[in-house]
């Protein structure tokens, strides 16, 4: 990888649909800009400005990327589909989460998964053996999904109509918080071992979520982790925030976290008969 | 490194609107909220507008800041922190600047 700019040869993303082992390549833009690998870049040098015509854009720079999440939104919306975006710093058990889940509610709502990671296809073949259908999106250098992948991800993945798809987003607590992917609600989930200033370092995703997972409860006999404190917090960030702690492994408190799904599925289908 | 995708955007839309003219400036606005580093994307300006018809370009950032609402008591407040608190004493505020991402304006010869 060039670590001038962070592009690199191999590090487009790719998109590899685990149910039927086709691999294809998503062009999610030209890579037009030219620069010398062997050298390091030349001090900022601002020109400037010359007499010219000067024209008012007034345009939003992520325009593109909300217009599709708008198109990706009408989409789920028109098929009653739930899809949920899964926000988290990498390791707080995302993937674990999605298992069980599949597990339980696996009889009673199909759920499918767009698996995101820079590398690998680790995380969708966990998924797979659950035996539900997943794609994986691999963003090469990229540090979060954008709403042109998703949009791939879900063609690939061909998600049927009164389910619900989770969107594990790249393991990131900063930039997933900027790109609408056209999900009906961010997910956090979050895990004691981080500790619990983690929501004032990192306030904008905390801000971004509908629902906050705090994740791997069994963990705390063992650590020095304020609950309490915690909380406050998050609702410091983000006062009406829901805020469910759980263990995906032991399985405690995992039914606030399906009441919430339920519910949430079930508005989805209140709204299409109105 | 969002702003690599950012600054993207931003070349991707001036070139389009330049319809192959040379562009000597381009205006951002950009709010204090949302984590996106002025510095980051001059850097990235550089790097992504090499090759085009924004290669050489001068970039103007305006940072605006942070305002919200209080839904409890209607005052606004000036803040960049997301987790501020109202004289009120509510936390409950609606962000209302701060979270621009916006191209004001290009100037090409």
């Amino acid at each position: 990888m060039c670590t001038t700019c962070g592009c690199g040869k191999d590090a487009r993303p790719t998109l590899t649909n685990m149910n039927g082992d086709k691999v294809a390549n998503i062009q999610i833009h030209d890579h037009h800009h030219i620069h010398s690998h062997d050298q390091a870049h030349e001090p900022h040098h601002h020109h400037p400005p010359a007499l010219g015509t000067i024209i008012s854009l007034e345009k939003e720079i992520l325009a593109k990327n909300n217009m599709l999440a708008a198109r990706n939104r009408t989409w789920f919306e028109e098929k009653n589909i739930l899809a949920l975006n899964l926000v988290s710093s990498p390791g707080s058990g995302k993937t674990t989460l999605l298992e069980r889940t599949i597990r339980d509610l696996g009889d009673e709502t199909e759920i499918s998964v767009i698996e995101g990671d820079q590398e690998t296809e680790n995380d969708a073949a966990r998924i797979r053996r659950t035996g539900c259908r997943v794609v994986q999106i691999n963003t090469g250098t990229g540090c979060h999904l954008e709403s042109n992948m998703l949009a791939r991800g879900v063609e690939e993945l061909q998600p049927p109509a009164n389910s619900i798809v989770m969107i594990e987003n790249v393991g990131n607590l900063v930039c997933p918080a900027l790109f609408d992917l056209g999900e009906r609600a961010k997910v956090l989930i979050f895990s004691v071992t981080e500790g619990e200033d983690k929501p004032q370092k990192y306030p904008h995703m905390f801000r971004a979520a509908e629902i906050v997972i705090l994740n791997k409860t069994d963990l705390l006999p063992y650590i020095k982790f304020d609950m309490e404190k915690c909380i406050q917090f998050i609702r410091q960030v983000n006062p009406g925030v829901r805020i469910v702690p759980l263990s995906a492994t032991g399985g405690e408190g995992l039914n606030p976290w399906y009441g919430w799904l339920r519910e949430r599925h079930k508005e989805g289908s209140s709204n299409l008969t109105l | 490194m969002h702003e690599l995708s950012i600054t993207r955007n931003i070349v991707a839309i001036v070139s389009e609107q330049a319809q192959g003219s040379r562009v000597t400036r381009v205006a951002l606005e950009i709010g204090r909220l949302p984590a996106v580093m002025p510095d980051a994307i001059r850097f990235c300006f550089d790097v992504c507008s090499r090759g085009t018809s924004l290669e050489g370009a001068h970039l103007e950032i305006t940072e605006t800041s942070g305002c919200f609402l209080c839904k409890n008591c209607f005052s606004e407040k000036k803040t960049d922190e997301f987790f501020a608190r109202c004289e009120c004493g509510s936390t409950d505020l609606e962000c209302i600047a701060g979270k621009e991402l916006r191209i004001k304006e290009m100037e090409v010869v």
